[in-house]
């Protein structure tokens, strides 16, 4: 069993719970997700690690309630515990030593970008960030991208706060600035890093992303998270979740995400979850 | 006198138009009198051909006389001398090619050989049911092994080991323990509560199961070693699904067969939403490949509510790779054969699966295998309307220990290589079995092979 040392509500869909995991927090490193069941029976949740403490043996995670089973995982409390916790998985990010990154987050994709992003400010990168989100309380962690970013730049959809207008629309204007990019690294909704590639794609500016497919055992065996990368069958569990953005195939991750929409739908009807 | 009937006593199973709906298991198992009329057929040979079949090596004349007589509780005994899982053994060992394709019985044309299988699962069931627990007097001898992988190898190996004195630790990545055995063979065909009964035994030997640990991610080999694990058994089991490489493959609706059957077997998709993974299937389901994986996709898509599910397979009936009793009760369920036929392209429509296309074959001159390789008869391309297709063409061993294991030899396509008399590795203290040695084989190949390590690393532990 794995206890909830810290639960934080942090806005009205997305929450961050500190968890007791030894064997993962001994280990851990950035780019690495693990998986979770909240409840006996439960479903087997992938989430990307958002920090670690390897002297208290703790995970944060931070998730936003989507549907059925995160809605579980949100009812425990501090004090409770998960019945599974596993990890880490898939490959560490490759961290190059480079000039100036830009990392670009949508929503709860700042969480695993913050580990990366700090471990380059560690190896002595400029580090820039981009936050976006729908609207002010969706913008996450600006306080602590600050502690090692050069810049952070925040846009949100309505303007609430930061920018008016999306993450590209920031991304765009730093590239026409003249600003020299050596990598950017963008993670948060599919359509999102799709966007972003159609940025950088067109100058050659290397950018990586952070792929969440549907997964199970997230260990290798089953298939289920497969991807196609420069027209390649890639899995996100072990090859993965970092890849290539610039060869990844957007279009198919979005259409695979929808295999158990309508599923999805009538668990959260039967229960009352409001998605 | 020996029975000399030319035919096993049968065995009571569920009719296929009912159990084509629901996942209790197919067969019943017999009862104590016909286990004991069976039993008679058995010669009890001087020379027992069947026990050469078994690749662990049960006393199989000597429980098989116990049976006769009645003695149920010393046929238990004497199985489980030699083999740790016999409720398992006795539902998944293909015994038509090991025991009893060897038994004299069989030899003569329309005769059937003794049936063995179904004695060492009587004998198993009937122990759970009314045996009495043995006490354990295992002196401990203060030696650290690891096995990762709770799969048939890793416990068989586990097992032994404990009842030698050692303090065993397995390692599971899944949240449950006993691998292929619960996520991957379903429910009809092996109850979990059987599987878990068996894991149980070995744990009541002192094996300390842990799950959610992934060795080559959690931790390394060479960390384990560190921490004092005097010999480390690698069982971590066959790997990520092969595809075809035909257009189509990332459709929505096309699964590997070990995500279908995880979903249904480790995550009870069957019984969504009690249970919230989801599994979804269309009226049609093709599966593609003829292996005991490929009949176990196809009979559980049956079960799930598919009206017509095919198994889609290149080469001819000879060449099925599946049981005979798979095939058999695949077939008796209603599923449609489509053999001679190898699909090119999966069509979708706005992501969704379609129709599968396929090309007839034929059969030409024996390949590299033995088997008469297919060939496309040229402009022979039909379509199957179908919504779900189940790719089930075989897997890869596991990627993450070889790739966190520094000299750890492995195959070009990824098996571990070891010595096969003692299933010793490159690496120092290393031994591993199972599929991630040979790819995807039989549950009793494994055993065999984590009885064999088990036997090598007592040798080589207690010579130190």
């Amino acid at each position: 069993m794995y206890k909830i040392v810290r639960k934080e509500i942090l806005n009205d869909v997305v929450e961050l719970m500190v968890i007791h995991a030894p064997f993962v927090a001994r280990k851990c490193e950035p780019g690495q997700f693990i998986i979770l069941r909240a409840t006996e029976d439960g479903e087997r949740i992938p989430l990307t690690i958002a920090d670690f403490d390897r002297e208290k043996e703790t995970i944060t995670i931070i998730y936003q309630i989507v549907g059925y089973s995160t809605k579980v995982l949100s009812k425990l409390n501090e004090g409770d515990e998960l019945v599974d916790f596993v990890g880490p998985l898939g490959a560490p990010t490759a961290l190059h030593k480079s000039k100036h990154v830009v990392g670009v987050a949508g929503g709860v994709g700042s969480a695993p970008l913050y580990p990366q992003l700090r471990a380059l400010a560690q190896m002595g990168v400029e580090v820039d960030v981009i936050i976006g989100g729908r609207e002010a309380q969706y913008v996450l962690m600006a306080d602590d991208f600050s502690k090692f970013c050069k810049n952070v730049y925040i846009t949100t959809d309505d303007g609430s706060l930061g920018d008016k207008g999306f993450v590209t629309t920031k991304l765009a204007e730093l590239i026409e600035k003249g600003e020299q990019i050596d990598e950017v690294i963008a993670i948060g909704p599919v359509p999102m890093m799709k966007a972003v590639v159609g940025v950088t794609k067109p100058l050659n500016i290397k950018t990586s992303v952070s792929l969440n497919p549907i997964m199970i055992d997230g260990t290798g065996m089953c298939g289920c998270c497969r991807v196609s990368v420069d027209g390649k069958i890639k899995f996100a569990c072990v090859d993965g979740p970092d890849f290539d953005g610039l060869l990844v195939d957007f279009d198919e991750l979005i259409q695979r995400q929808k295999m158990f929409k309508s599923e999805e739908t009538h668990i959260c009807n039967l229960t009352g979850v409001k998605r | 006198m020996p029975n000399m009937s030319m035919q096993k006593v049968k065995m009571p199973e569920q009719d296929p138009n009912v159990r084509n709906k629901n996942f209790e298991e197919v067969a019943l198992g017999y009862t104590k009198e016909q286990a004991m009329e069976e039993a008679a057929r058995c010669l009890n040979c001087k020379k027992p051909f069947c026990m050469q079949g078994c690749p662990v090596g049960v006393p199989i004349p000597e429980f098989i006389q116990h049976v006769a007589q009645g003695e149920f509780d010393e046929a238990y005994e004497t199985i489980t001398r030699e083999n740790a899982l016999p409720a398992i053994c006795g539902r998944v060992c293909p015994q038509e090619n090991q025991c009893e394709g060897q038994c004299v019985r069989g030899k003569r044309k329309g005769a059937e050989s003794v049936g063995i299988g179904r004695l060492e699962r009587f004998v198993a069931d009937y122990h759970r049911e009314h045996g009495k627990k043995k006490e354990l007097n295992i002196e401990k001898n203060g030696k650290k092994v690891a096995v990762i992988g709770s799969g048939p190898a890793g416990i068989t190996c586990a097992g032994e080991l404990a009842k030698k004195g050692y303090d065993v630790t397995v390692f599971e990545a899944l949240h449950k323990t006993g691998g292929v055995l619960s996520y991957g063979i379903p429910e009809f065909r092996l109850p979990k509560t059987l599987v878990q009964s068996e894991v149980d035994g070995v744990a009541e030997l002192g094996v300390d199961f842990k799950t959610n640990v992934v060795v080559g991610r959690s931790m390394t080999i060479d960390e384990l070693q560190e921490q004092g694990y005097e010999a480390i058994f690698v069982g971590s089991g066959a790997g990520l699904p092969r595809f075809q490489n035909i257009p189509g493959e990332n459709l929505n609706g096309v699964y590997a067969a070990n995500e279908f059957l995880t979903r249904v077997n480790l995550m009870k998709g069957y019984e969504f939403p009690q249970y919230p993974t989801p599994v979804k299937i269309t009226d049609t389901v093709c599966v593609i490949g003829a292996g005991n994986v490929a009949m176990d996709a196809a009979r559980t898509a049956k079960r799930l509510g598919a009206k017509e599910v095919y198994i889609v397979y290149r080469r001819g009936a000879e060449e099925v790779p599946a049981r005979e009793e798979e095939v058999h009760h695949a077939k008796e369920e209603g599923i449609i054969f489509k053999l001679l036929t190898n699909p090119v392209a999966i069509h979708g429509e706005d992501g969704w699966v379609k129709s599968m296309e396929c090309v007839e074959m034929e059969l030409g001159e024996p390949d590299d295998s033995g088997r008469r390789r297919p060939i496309v008869k040229e402009g022979s391309n039909f379509i199957i309307e179908t919504g779900t297709v189940i790719v089930s063409i075989g897997q890869s061993p596991n990627p993450l220990i070889r790739q966190t294991t520094p000299g750890l030899d492995t195959q070009r396509w990824g098996g571990i290589i070891v010595d096969e008399e003692t299933m010793k590795t490159s690496k120092d203290g290393v031994y591993a079995g199972g599929d991630v040695v040979t790819g995807a084989a039989t549950v009793i190949l494994a055993m065999g092979a984590g009885k064999k390590a088990a036997k090598a690393i007592d040798e080589a532990l207690r010579s130190k």
